[in-house]
């Protein structure tokens, strides 16, 4: 098991290459670059030269193969380089936004499981009883309302029912456990409700399944109380498919909140992308797509280990 | 095979025998299903009883009501759909329909276990074996893990596992198909029930591995008096297990009796119909095969009257008013108006319409196909990296089939008779060998040659459920290779000759604008030979192509394929594991184990004077209808299970499990060789 983990983080390095090529002459199809922006953008009168001299400092003047060249021995040498706007290193931009990011990919998670097992499970259980329509109303809502309009309805009925805002700027966990909870806990819980749709409905669908399974009418027959059968017996095995949805939401939730940190005015990682591609900020796109791709790769591979933990079937070599 | 365990006597023995009355008494039940398409009743008016330490067989085709009946007993009716309407079952006096839920699950799995069908299926893939034997212990026990592990350990000697105290801590999967069946036992047994009901307990296994499980419980039930109701739709099964038996026909019992009177007396029209439409092992084959005519009727609407009526060849006028249980003799029940008629004689065994007897093939010295050195390895990668390993599915099979020839080709499960005619099928590259048809090499022939050859060799599947798109009409599927290969001039030509496919496999032509859902499985496997027949092939390959279908239905399907081959001179390769279904229909048959051919011989010789052990025991195996000549032999049962074909045995690869191998079986590979002349065996022993 273990020699399969390491594999597979070495299968990792491959793709990342082939990530990080693609990114990289992806960007150079988009017309215009960091300078333009930086310098003309607010319409500003700037000559050619000190475009030139700008271009020049930031090393876009080279041909695009040495360029090409250069991203990739940075790449080797895990040097992400520098933001072509603010000329702080990639990997420090990211890294302040990462902590809060994480935070709110991490209560999320919770929040979502913890309402979505016992939801989707009731509902199975139940089904067709009133508290199934229920759970099929609520689930579906949480698919169609966007989060970032929940976020809203949150903040707005938080000033208006307590006259209170939650902070605006970000205290770690580890400074004031307060504050940063006052501020995280609304965005994890607009979050939460569509991730817990999501989770609740495929622990339904799969547990209904489950239940029909054959070996479910055997423990009955074995005479197993009725709880034991459920939680034993049919549960374990329906968590499989779930485990795989929570990943998958996870690894989005670290780059893909971008509405929703601007409705809670969070300075994460979604926003950051906005910033940094409307700026054309080149290396730093590049360092978050490689960020991102990593995520989602190593939620992958956590993922495949958790199944193999819950069903004895799946054995990696 | 049993290892001698001294398992201490149950504590109820002395309790139970003092019960007086039957143990179970199923008293009038009527089982009824809620569906969209209205109510289903699937059982109406069963009763039946069963004494302490008997075996009763309850025999019926698919949707007789057999296993709703057991269901009901267990109280495991699917909650939602399913419900018990009238009567009462009555275990040791008490109820059970009417106890509370609680009482009820306390009965299950101490009182009365329950075996099913499917072993693959029916254990839980994520607990370990020894866990889910251990469950029943600490629930109707009371035991902790310290008492119930070597009371599982003995439950896992007493039904033929090996290597219990290690195998306890394994999952299902690393389990045989027979290692799980005498898992499933080995849990039923757990809490020395009073009474066990097994569900189909061996249909999903090979015949070797089924007898061994037959044995198993027969000898179980005997030895620790439990009852046992054995459901089954096998009536050599019932042979070799059954003191009564009970025949039931679309949610109705239709006879009861001794095994021995309803084999040799059976006094309902459908009992003695199933009873003729089985091929038999044991008999040279005759004629046809007599066959039930029609289709069993829908639960949801039902014939008023006797349920049979419309397909028995001796209905009355009568025969619509609802049919009495009448005692014929004592404990031999039929419903049947009748009864007391064919008693007496006066309704003869219908003469079954007898055509030409024998399609004997022609002596032509070229043969139509034919194999030479025929081997197929998969190769099987272990892990990312890992080595690769080659599986011997198919190991240098050689022979013949001449026009007009039926072959059959039988054998257990991963011996390799489906891959053989993948590769016949071009569905399979041979890794070596040479398969020659009308002369013609189909590994060297050129694309076109081989697109022509391919419209003369066809292929009917195993499963006519999943062998047929949904999304299409009967009249599309069977026109569409007319299209294809542009064998008819527009589209009104091949709608007049889908009619007259569909009318040649004996199905209406309206029926071409159903789909396959809305068909029966035998009306299914017809459009599938009407699509065959479409190319107008000279070689078709039955893959099981009767195994999924009930008594009845099947020996219409192979009657019909017989008809058509004397109509059209076809050629079959009938790849089947049905010894008895080989027997009748086949003309040669070669028989394989682990990707070798074993023997080789006319179909009367082989089952008569067969050489070969691995054929004599399979021979043994396979549960004949008739309980006496069951209850009079000892059958020699093949011990041990099929190595893994990824590891086979080396020399011959049965000698792990032949009672004849010496050493040097193990060393050199025996060659086929003709022992008589047609007669050719693989064996060092002969």
């Amino acid at each position: 098991m273990l020699r399969y983990a390491i594999h597979r983080l070495l299968l990792m390095i491959p793709t990342l290459i082939g990530v990080a090529i693609v990114v990289f002459f992806m960007l150079r199809v988009v017309p215009g670059d960091v300078v333009e922006v930086k310098l003309r953008g607010d319409g500003g009168n700037v000559s050619e030269e000190t475009l030139k001299l700008e271009r020049q400092r930031l090393g876009l003047d080279k041909p695009l193969i040495a360029q090409f060249g250069d991203w990739m021995i940075g790449l080797a040498t895990l040097d992400l380089g520098k933001s072509m706007w603010t000329d702080r290193p990639v990997i420090e931009e990211i890294g302040i936004r990462l902590e809060l990011s994480l935070q709110v990919a991490v209560m999320a998670t919770i929040i979502a499981v913890l309402i979505a097992i016992p939801m989707g499970t009731l509902a199975a259980l139940l089904r067709d009883s009133w508290i199934d329509y229920v759970v099929r109303l609520v689930t579906i809502g949480g698919l169609a309302v966007p989060s970032f309009w929940l976020g809203m309805l949150l903040m707005l009925s938080l000033l208006t029912l307590f006259n209170w805002l939650p902070p605006i700027t970000f205290t770690p966990l580890y400074v004031d456990p307060v504050a940063n909870l006052t501020q995280l806990i609304w965005p994890a819980l607009a979050v939460g409700y569509r991730y817990s749709a999501v989770v609740a409905r495929m622990v339904r669908s799969s547990l209904l399944e489950v239940l029909n399974e054959d070996y479910i009418r055997t423990a009955r027959a074995k005479g197993v109380f009725e709880n034991i059968v459920v939680s034993r017996h049919a549960l374990r095995n329906a968590l499989l498919p779930a485990i795989t949805v929570i990943g998958l939401e996870f690894a989005f939730l670290i780059g893909g909140l971008v509405v929703t940190e601007q409705v809670f005015n969070l300075n994460g990682i979604g926003k950051l992308f906005v910033q940094s591609v409307s700026r054309n900020d080149f290396t730093l796109i590049q360092g978050m797509v490689m960020m991102i791709a990593l995520f989602y790769m190593l939620v992958n591979l956590t993922v495949d280990m958790l199944y193999a933990a819950f069903d004895p079937r799946i054995r990696y070599r | 095979m049993l290892t001698a365990v001294s398992v201490p006597p149950p504590q109820a023995a002395a309790q139970r025998t003092s019960v007086a009355g039957p143990l179970l008494a199923v008293e009038n039940i009527h089982v009824q299903f809620a569906t969209d398409g209205g109510i289903i009743r699937a059982v109406e008016g069963l009763s039946f009883s069963i004494n302490p330490g008997e075996i009763v067989a309850v025999v019926g085709e698919s949707g007789s009501g057999k296993s709703v009946s057991a269901l009901s007993i267990m109280r495991l009716l699917p909650r939602r759909s399913g419900r018990v309407t009238n009567g009462r079952i009555l275990f040791e006096g008490q109820d059970l329909l009417h106890l509370p839920e609680e009482e009820m699950r306390a009965i299950r799995g101490r009182d009365i276990a329950m075996i099913f069908q499917e072993p693959m299926t029916s254990l839980n893939p994520i607990l370990t074996v020894g866990f889910q034997i251990m469950e029943p212990l600490k629930i109707h026990r009371g035991m902790n893990d310290a008492e119930a592990g070597p009371r599982a350990v003995e439950l896992m000697r007493l039904v033929g596992i090996s290597d219990a105290e290690r195998r306890l801590g394994q999952y299902p999967h690393q389990f045989s198909g027979g290692m799980r069946q005498r898992v499933m036992i080995a849990i039923g047994l757990a809490c020395n029930p009073k009474l066990i009901i097994a569900d189909e307990p061996t249909t999903a296994l090979d015949v070797t591995i089924q007898a061994q499980i037959l044995e198993l419980m027969k000898d179980l039930a005997r030895r620790f008096n439990i009852a046992l109701i054995v459901i089954t739709h096998n009536l050599g099964i019932v042979a070799r297990y059954a003191d009564r038996v009970i025949v039931m026909y679309s949610g109705r019992l239709v006879e009861q009796g001794p095994a021995e009177a309803i084999f040799h007396r059976p006094r309902h029209p459908y009992t003695m119909g199933l009873l003729r439409a089985v091929p038999r092992l044991d008999r040279p084959r005759g004629a046809q095969l007599e066959t039930i005519e029609g289709l069993p009727p829908s639960l949801a609407a039902p014939p008023i009257g006797c349920r049979f009526a419309p397909r028995c060849a001796h209905a009355l006028d009568a025969c619509g008013h609802e049919p009495p249980l009448v005692a014929i003799e004592p404990g031999h029940f039929s419903a049947c108006i009748r009864a007391a008629d064919i008693a007496a004689g006066r309704i003869a065994s219908t003469a079954p319409a007898s055509a030409a007897t024998q399609t004997s093939a022609v002596a032509e010295p070229a043969p139509l196909l034919s194999i030479r050195g025929l081997t197929k390895h998969f190769t099987i990668k272990q892990g990312l990296l890992g080595k690769k390993t080659a599986l011997r599915a198919v190991e240098d099979v050689n022979f013949d089939i001449f026009p007009g020839e039926t072959l059959g080709l039988v054998g257990e499960s991963g011996c390799g008779k489906t891959t053989v005619g993948r590769l016949i099928l071009r569905l399979e590259e041979p890794t070596a060998g040479e398969i020659r048809f009308e002369g013609v090499d189909l590994g060297g022939a050129d694309p076109a040659a081989l697109r022509a050859v391919r419209r003369r060799i066809q292929v009917i599947f195993q499963d006519p459920y999943s062998s047929l798109n949904p999304r299409m009409t009967v009249g599309q599927i069977v026109g569409e290779p007319l299209h294809v290969y542009g064998l008819v001039a527009d589209a009104a030509a091949a709608v007049r000759r889908v009619a007259d496919l569909l009318e040649q496999v004996g199905l209406r032509p309206e029926i071409s604008a159903r789909y396959p859902h809305q068909l029966s499985g035998g009306q299914r496997q017809r459009v599938g030979i009407a699509r065959a027949l479409a190319m107008e092939p000279r070689f078709i390959v039955c893959d099981e192509a009767v195994s999924a279908l009930d008594v009845s239905i099947q020996g219409q399907i192979i009657n019909l394929l017989e008809d058509l081959q004397r109509r059209y001179g076809l050629s079959y390769l009938f790849i089947a594991h049905d010894l008895a279904v080989v027997r009748h229909i086949s003309m040669r048959v070669v028989v394989m184990y682990l990707g070798r051919i074993m023997e080789i011989a006319d179909r009367d010789t082989l089952y008569r004077e067969p050489l070969h052990p691995y054929t004599k025991l399979l021979l043994d195996a396979a549960p004949v209808p008739d309980p006496d000549i069951e209850k009079a032999r000892q059958p020699r049962l093949i011990i041990g299970e099929l190595p893994s074909p990824l590891a086979p045995p080396t020399g011959c690869v049965f000698s792990t499990r032949c009672p004849l191998a010496g050493p040097e079986c193990s060393q050199t590979v025996p060659a086929l060789r003709e022992v008589r002349p047609g007669h050719l065996a693989a064996c060092l022993k002969i």
